[in-house]
């Protein structure tokens, strides 16, 4: 069923105070759009809660990328286009770079945002994982003021987040500390491009000697939000890995994360497959990381 | 309703709709400019793409408020005069298009893919028409007409 859009109103001030003010008369009343990846296939699908919408497609002031020497900051209005085109991203955040590269199609990259992606909330979107490991800092902005939030305290649930109903995301910082770390992402899908992940995982290592100095270990479709996964990450950390110790730590590792993740039956995969492929995936990035 | 102003073709068009009108639906009806066609209307096929501001994107996720204002150019603004455009050429002589319903945006991306990359690699336009589906050629014969074209003097 599609629903009609001659009955929702949209309105597209031009300037992020305007859209503020906005939003703080009537807290909860309006939903934003951006690029509209998301909002118009749910317009679409008929499934677009049926409230006014405000535009932020000219807010240019959301939409930059700032290289300081020791941390960039995203602003949430750049799309996954720009963020391919960073250089500093493609080498200080590969595994962003990465995620941005399949989110979508070359379109979807053109329109979708960064913000938009995070504040979807969808448990199975790209970036979340590579932004989790990467111990991103969210500033969020109101007529209030802005206020800092650790992105691992974003999302609370399904399609929950932390953002407050008149609040946007106003940018994502990114400290400059990860040259030492080995990336690892892999996103399982149906085909390579466009599809929806069944389960993705977005990972970085330290190593000193073989030894785990510092592992981070960011998850989707794993659980009802987008995750890390601490007790799987403690199973390794500090931990020697060679090719005597990687068996037993690979299977105590892969009960761990067994243990703290809960993934569902759904439209794209089933419980037990992204289970068993999320251990695999776990195993691949292990096995990078043995003799370095 | 709202009045919105944008240019279609190089032709400033202003047209009365409603703001979350899917530009798709604009150039359809409004406009009569069927060339951009309806797939999958989520953005996964790519038969609505059209190039907004020079990007590609797909019309049936832009709504008509969002288009206000941009420059927008759809398969019909893409011929010169009454000859076809080199892409269309190659698409034509290759056998790039069967049916007909994804090749509009196909040559769009096509289009976006040669501004960027005017001697793509497979690779590179594998992942450039990666969101357009077409359930005829195979693809195979829709990479070399893009290969073609890429070779055209006058494009993209």
């Amino acid at each position: 069923m599609h629903s009609n859009p001659a009955q929702y109103d949209l309105i597209a001030p031009t300037t992020l105070e305007a859209v503020l003010d906005i939003l703080a008369s009537e807290p909860g009343h309006y939903t934003p759009l951006a690029g509209g990846t998301e909002i118009m296939v749910a317009l679409g699908a008929g499934r677009l809660p049926r409230k006014p919408l405000v535009s932020l497609q000219h807010l240019d002031e959301l939409r930059f990328i700032e290289v300081l020497d020791s941390e960039i900051t995203i602003g949430a209005r750049t799309t996954f286009t720009d963020i391919r085109r960073d250089a500093v991203i493609a080498t200080d955040f590969p595994l962003l770079n990465l995620a941005a590269s399949w989110t979508g199609s070359v379109a979807n990259q053109n329109r979708g945002t960064i913000g938009g992606n995070i504040v979807n909330g969808s448990p199975a979107a790209d970036s979340p994982p590579a932004l989790l490991v990467y111990d991103a800092v969210l500033t969020l902005i109101s007529t209030r003021g802005t206020r800092l939030m650790p992105y691992g305290d974003f999302h609370l649930g399904y399609k929950k987040t932390a953002l407050a109903p008149d609040e946007l995301v106003h940018s994502i910082t990114l400290q400059r500390d990860f040259k030492d770390y080995i990336p690892y992402i892999r996103k399982v899908g149906t085909r390579n491009a466009q599809a929806i992940s069944k389960v993705a995982i977005a990972a970085l290592a330290r190593m000193n000697n073989g030894t785990v100095e510092d592992i981070r270990i960011g998850a989707a479709s794993l659980r009802d939000r987008p995750t890390r996964l601490p007790a799987t990450e403690s199973v390794l950390q500090n931990q020697a890995l060679t090719v005597e110790t990687l068996g037993p730590l690979l299977e105590k590792a892969r009960a761990a994360l067994r243990r703290e993740t809960l993934p569902i039956d759904d439209i794209r995969s089933t419980a037990r497959y992204r289970s068993a492929v999320a251990g695999n995936l776990l195993e691949e990035f292990l096995r990078t990381l043995v003799a370095v | 309703m709202t009045t919105i102003t944008f240019t279609v073709n190089n032709e400033s068009r202003t047209i009365e709709a409603p703001p979350m009108k899917r530009l798709l639906d604009v150039l359809r009806e409004d406009l009569h400019l069927t060339g951009a066609k309806e797939g999958c209307g989520e953005g996964e096929c790519g038969s609505c793409s059209v190039l907004m501001n020079g990007e590609l994107v797909n019309s049936c996720l832009v709504s008509a408020l969002q288009a206000e204002g941009a420059a927008i150019t759809t398969i019909e603004g893409i011929a010169v005069g009454q000859k076809l455009h080199p892409i269309q050429q190659c698409f034509l002589e290759k056998g790039g298009a069967q049916c007909g319903i994804c090749t509009p945006g196909m040559i769009l991306a096509t289009h976006h893919l040669l501004e960027k990359y005017p001697q793509p690699t497979l690779l590179q336009i594998q992942e450039g028409l990666a969101g357009n589906l077409c359930r005829c050629t195979g693809y195979t014969r829709i990479f070399d007409a893009v290969q073609a074209a890429a070779n055209q003097p006058g494009k993209p």
